[in-house]
């Protein structure tokens, strides 16, 4: 069986090195009587872009913020590289972050700002001043040196704090939601940026968002968080196609959940199942339903127009509702609208309706 | 504001009469430092410049008005040292008994000068140690650490903590951290600070008679000067001084941390 075959049921075996570049056993970290961080383990590769999504205050960042040594963990190893950095001050981990708020030394120019890693080791001025350079060209701001922070556009910022915490050629690069305070269009372009970036420089990237749809587009795998625990590790199909629990079914696209006495009239079956809005198709009352399939009568409740798309919310007779979304190919605006409380009969095949754990 | 025609006329007039009330006798000792007389009577005889070259040629006046500078600079460097320290651990470590740090450090410029004094006194006789110069120091740097402390945690408060993690994250060392990135951010607020310090040590007089031992400071000088008659010209041209070298220092503190909040300096 290939090592990327679909059937896996949660996490996604990759080709492992043979050493992780990160390695937590069993992570804990205890604010006062909050416990943000509850016990996780998980391995990084080399070179992979990795995401660490949830909801804010799911321990995605305090995780990331003791992977970079800003916070001790309260129980549990952490290993870069195979070696236990643990206890390790922030200056004594081969690691580099990009901060939320970027945190440029607003009394330093945007050349001093990239060369401060390199100041602080020591390294000669001109040896400094070729690689600020390079550092520059890479995130291409060249000829802005010489600029103050404040006279930077937040796009603009956030290349500067990239470049800074690139040019000690870190092992591992840790990002703490970069993105999040710049405008959509920007945000996208940066998307596409950062994984040019990461490609170009080979580097591990860990990157932390509350954006489902930034950490599917731009990871190798994911883990996503919840209540300081991590709910599932796999790549991006993995996780959306085959979510394990509810919590990652609902985080990670729309939650469709069949359950109790909905799930055993539906499909037959006791126990928890969810099914993608875009696998069920919207027929007549009367449309046949295929032996790998399954069907579901109800009426439509409610339509939401979403231009390529449009989103109908649909109450089955057996009792919950679903989401099902239909791409608008032959459809007009005024079309989908007026099927609001038409009944109709929605079709899914079998493999696409996926047991879940309920850890909730 | 809803009040009356009435009220308003009243509460301007009351205002001048106390701006006056403030303003006019520090006035009258600018006015009679110029004075061409011997004795402090108005009129003013005549305007002169004679009593700054008798008060610049009087040895005790030299004297005195060094001890005050040497006092002044080596309590706002003993305030600026410790200040400063205290001010970055109660802002940037979490540690048992912190907020009571925080309270004991600031509670000296409440206490009345003379308890201060008292207590110094005190101590420094219960341990033989040697009323002068040092205990004058030891003595104001008590209460002129509360300026440089208040000084340095506001714009400690207002300075995000990423910056010092991202510092620490490229590789700094905390020595590198605070020399390259902390102190340029609080540099303007220590200044501040250090100035007002400077000018509160300057003037002090109650805690430095407890403890100057054979020390005469400016003020104590002034003090022990004006009741002599022939002095009191001289004494104007001191006081003077005295208050130019408090003054300054405060307008340029304000202007320094137009944007923080300026402890108040009491005396």
């Amino acid at each position: 069986m290939p090592a990327q075959s679909v059937d896996t049921p949660t996490t996604t075996s990759r080709p492992r090195t043979e050493r992780a570049a990160v390695r937590l056993e069993g992570v804990r970290k205890v604010f006062g009587d909050v416990e943000a961080v509850a016990g996780i383990d998980l391995e990084i590769d080399e070179g992979e872009f990795f995401s660490m999504l949830g909801p804010s205050g799911s321990g995605k960042t305090t995780t990331l913020r003791m992977i970079a040594g800003f916070e001790l963990p309260t129980a549990g190893r952490i290993l870069l590289d195979g070696e236990d950095v643990s206890q390790r001050p922030p200056f004594e981990r081969d690691v580099n972050t990009v901060f939320q708020d970027y945190a440029l030394f607003p009394h330093m120019d945007v050349g001093d700002n990239v060369a401060y890693g390199l100041m602080v080791r020591k390294v000669p001025r001109e040896a400094r001043a070729l690689r600020v350079e390079d550092a520059l060209r890479m995130v291409r701001l060249q000829g802005l040196d010489r600029r103050k922070p404040s006279q930077l556009s937040g796009g603009q910022r956030q290349r500067v704090a990239l470049a800074r915490a690139l040019i000690n050629r870190p092992r591992v690069l840790l990002l703490d939601e970069p993105l999040g305070a710049l405008d959509l269009k920007l945000r996208e372009e940066m998307q596409i940026e950062l994984k040019r970036i990461q490609q170009e420089v080979g580097i591990t990237f860990i990157y932390v968002t509350h954006d489902q749809e930034e950490a599917l587009t731009m990871s190798d795998r994911l883990a996503v968080f919840n209540r300081g625990r991590i709910e599932q590790v796999g790549a991006p199909a993995d996780v959306y196609e085959r979510p394990a629990t509810a919590f990652v079914a609902g985080f990670v696209g729309t939650s469709n959940l069949l359950r109790g006495a909905v799930a055993e009239a539906v499909v037959g079956r006791t126990g928890m199942f969810t099914v993608r809005p875009e696998k069920i198709h919207l027929g007549e009352p009367g449309a046949s339903v295929g032996a790998d399939e399954i069907g579901a009568l109800g009426q439509i409740r409610d339509v939401v127009y979403v231009g390529p798309d449009t989103r109908y919310i649909v109450a089955l007779d057996a009792g919950a509702d679903l989401v099902v979304t239909q791409q608008n190919l032959a459809t007009s605006s005024t079309e989908a609208l007026v099927a609001r409380g038409r009944a109709v009969r929605l079709v899914w095949k079998r493999e696409h309706c996926l047991p879940i754990a309920d850890l909730a | 504001m809803t009040t009356g025609r009435g009220t308003r006329i009243a509460l301007s007039i009351v205002s001048a009469l106390i701006l006056v009330f403030i303003y006019v006798p520090i006035g009258l000792i600018f006015l009679y430092a110029f004075n061409d007389a011997a004795s402090a009577a108005w009129p003013p005889a005549g305007l002169t410049l004679r009593w700054f070259a008798v008060a610049f040629a009087n040895t005790a006046l030299q004297q005195a008005f060094l001890a005050s500078i040497v006092a002044a600079l080596g309590a706002t460097l003993l305030a600026l040292t410790l200040g400063t320290l205290a001010a970055l651990a109660v802002s940037r470590y979490h540690f048992f008994g912190r907020e009571t740090v925080s309270f004991v450090v600031i509670f000296p410029i409440a206490l009345p000068g003379i308890v201060t004094g008292i207590a110094l006194l005190t101590a420094f006789a219960q341990i033989g140690f040697p009323l002068g110069m040092f205990t004058i120091i030891v003595g104001h740097a008590t209460f002129c650490i509360v300026l440089v402390y208040n000084n340095a945690i506001a714009r400690l408060r207002r300075t995000a903590r990423s910056f010092e993690e991202a510092s620490a994250d490229l590789g700094a060392d905390t020595f590198q951290t605070f020399r390259y990135v902390t102190f340029p951010a609080l540099r303007t607020s220590l200044l501040a600070g250090a100035l007002l310090a400077f000018a509160l040590s300057f003037d002090e007089i109650i805690v430095t008679l407890f403890v100057a031992g054979g020390v005469k400071t400016l003020p104590v000088w002034i003090f022990q000067s004006f009741r002599l008659n022939n002095q009191i010209p001289v004494v104007n041209v001191a006081g003077l001084i005295a208050i130019l070298l408090s003054v300054i220092p405060v307008y340029i503190a304000t202007r320094l941390s137009a944007d923080d909040d300026v402890t108040g300096a009491r005396g």
